[in-house]
């Protein structure tokens, strides 16, 4: 293996993690917002470190420039999602998770 | 690392379609089926199908999807299943919270069996299909100097086959006329009235909607020209054209309803009687919609051209014709 493609492999393993840790987030997590934070991070910085690992193969700078714009579709989608998933549940008067608070409780706007 | 990929992939088949069908939760379960769609896509590219995987993704998760969460909006109050498998109205019968009554469980067992066997008799009619007397890939492949284009797919909807398309065509612009039919005799849609609270929550998917919408009219251009030689072609760049329909819909910047005017029914017309005034003027040859060789690429093209699109229009309008209905 080249020094390319030992980078490509370590950038590639980081974004699994971060899909990994995203996921087990998403399973775990008590409330919606919490769940969205989880969901956002494996969507940002795990599709990031991989389409960085796959710059690393790219054959041309126009294939190198899709990978890009890939990222950044699915990072304009997911902000968009995780911002109507919260703005949904906070009108539906969800409140957010507090460590001392256990429970979903709902506030009074609603 | 390729089978474990496949035998993955066919369990989350299964196990999306089997929660589909039979979880209580109906937002679930169309939620689901989009899953499966998107499964179902990531198969056909698997199997090297990348038109269909193209055309799976784009109407078979995309646009039903989101008319099943349309028609889900419509429906009020949190809708449940009493049970999977039979349909509710049938279940009502059984009200009360106990344990489906007798002829439920019975119906569910005799579903399940008479799918069983189905399945098997289908599994069993592929495995034992005859060797073909002809065969077709290779007769294709022996024309494709004279088909006009370097695709095989295209080359078979277009060309060998091309009345097929022209009748599928036809079919789908029927279907969107009885949608019409169906929703119509409302005025001419507006944008759809928000209260302000909900305005101020379109102004994120407003600008990411503002931003999509381009980039899908780049893609469906390039989707259209690459069709000719790669997978592609008409019917998924008007996928593409109509999902940026819907998008720009949902973000309250293109208003619905059921009752287009003179230039939207031109459109929607427009494919199909493009590929008719092709199919009158090459009848000279002799076959149904045979080119001549030489003009065959240019003919392919012009016909590809005006089917985007059409079926842009009328899978957009199959969606916001409903849509735009209700909300007025």
């Amino acid at each position: 293996m080249s020094g390319l493609d030992w980078l490509s492999a370590i950038f590639l393993l980081v974004g699994a993690a971060f899909f990994l840790a995203g996921t087990v987030g998403l399973l775990r997590f008590p409330d919606v917002y919490t769940r969205l934070h989880a969901l956002a991070k494996a969507d940002n910085l795990g599709l990031g470190c991989i389409v960085i690992g796959l710059l690393f193969q790219a054959d041309s700078l126009a294939a190198a420039l899709k990978l890009v714009l890939v990222w950044l579709l699915a990072l304009a989608a997911s902000a968009t999602v995780s911002f109507l998933v919260a703005h949904r549940a906070w009108r539906r008067g969800i409140a957010p998770w507090r460590a001392d608070e256990p429970g979903i409780r709902r506030h009074d706007e609603s | 690392m390729n089978l474990a990929f496949d035998l993955l992939l066919i369990a989350a088949l299964l196990w999306s379609a089997g929660r589909a069908l039979t979880t209580p939760d109906l937002f679930r379960a169309v939620v689901l089926f989009i899953v499966f769609g998107l499964l179902m896509a990531l198969a056909w590219a698997r199997l090297d199908a990348p038109d269909i995987a193209l055309a799976e993704a784009a109407i078979g998760a995309g646009l039903t999807g989101a008319l099943l969460l349309d028609a889900l909006g419509h429906l009020r109050g949190p809708v449940r299943r009493k049970s999977g498998l039979i349909a509710p109205s049938t279940v009502m019968s059984s009200e009360g919270a106990g344990p489906p009554a007798f002829p439920t469980y019975f119906l569910n067992g005799l579903a399940i069996v008479l799918a069983v066997a189905l399945g098997l008799a289908l599994a069993g009619a592929l495995l034992l299909l005859p060797e073909p007397a002809i065969s077709l890939p290779r007769e294709v492949a022996a024309a494709m100097d004279a088909s006009g284009v370097a695709h095989p797919v295209t080359a078979v909807l277009l060309n060998f086959r091309g009345y097929d398309t022209l009748l599928e065509v036809a079919v789908l612009w029927l279907a969107l006329l009885g949608v019409l039919a169906v929703a119509g005799g409302r005025a001419p849609g507006r944008a759809p009235v928000t209260p302000r609270s909900a305005r101020a929550s379109l102004k994120v998917p407003r600008l990411l909607a503002r931003v999509l919408a381009p980039l899908a009219l780049l893609v469906a251009g390039y989707l259209l020209w690459a069709g000719a030689h790669q997978p592609g072609g008409a019917f998924q760049a008007g996928a593409v054209l109509a999902a940026a329909a819907v998008l720009l819909n949902l973000a309250g910047l293109l208003p619905g309803g059921a009752t287009p005017r003179w230039v939207l029914r031109a459109g929607l017309g427009f494919g199909l009687l493009v590929f008719l005034a092709v199919a009158a003027a090459v009848m000279g040859q002799g076959v149904l919609l045979q080119y001549p060789p030489a003009w065959a690429g240019a003919l392919i093209m012009l016909i590809e051209t005006g089917l985007t699109l059409s079926i842009g229009l009328t899978l957009a309008g199959l969606f916001l014709a409903l849509s735009g209905a209700s909300r007025q």
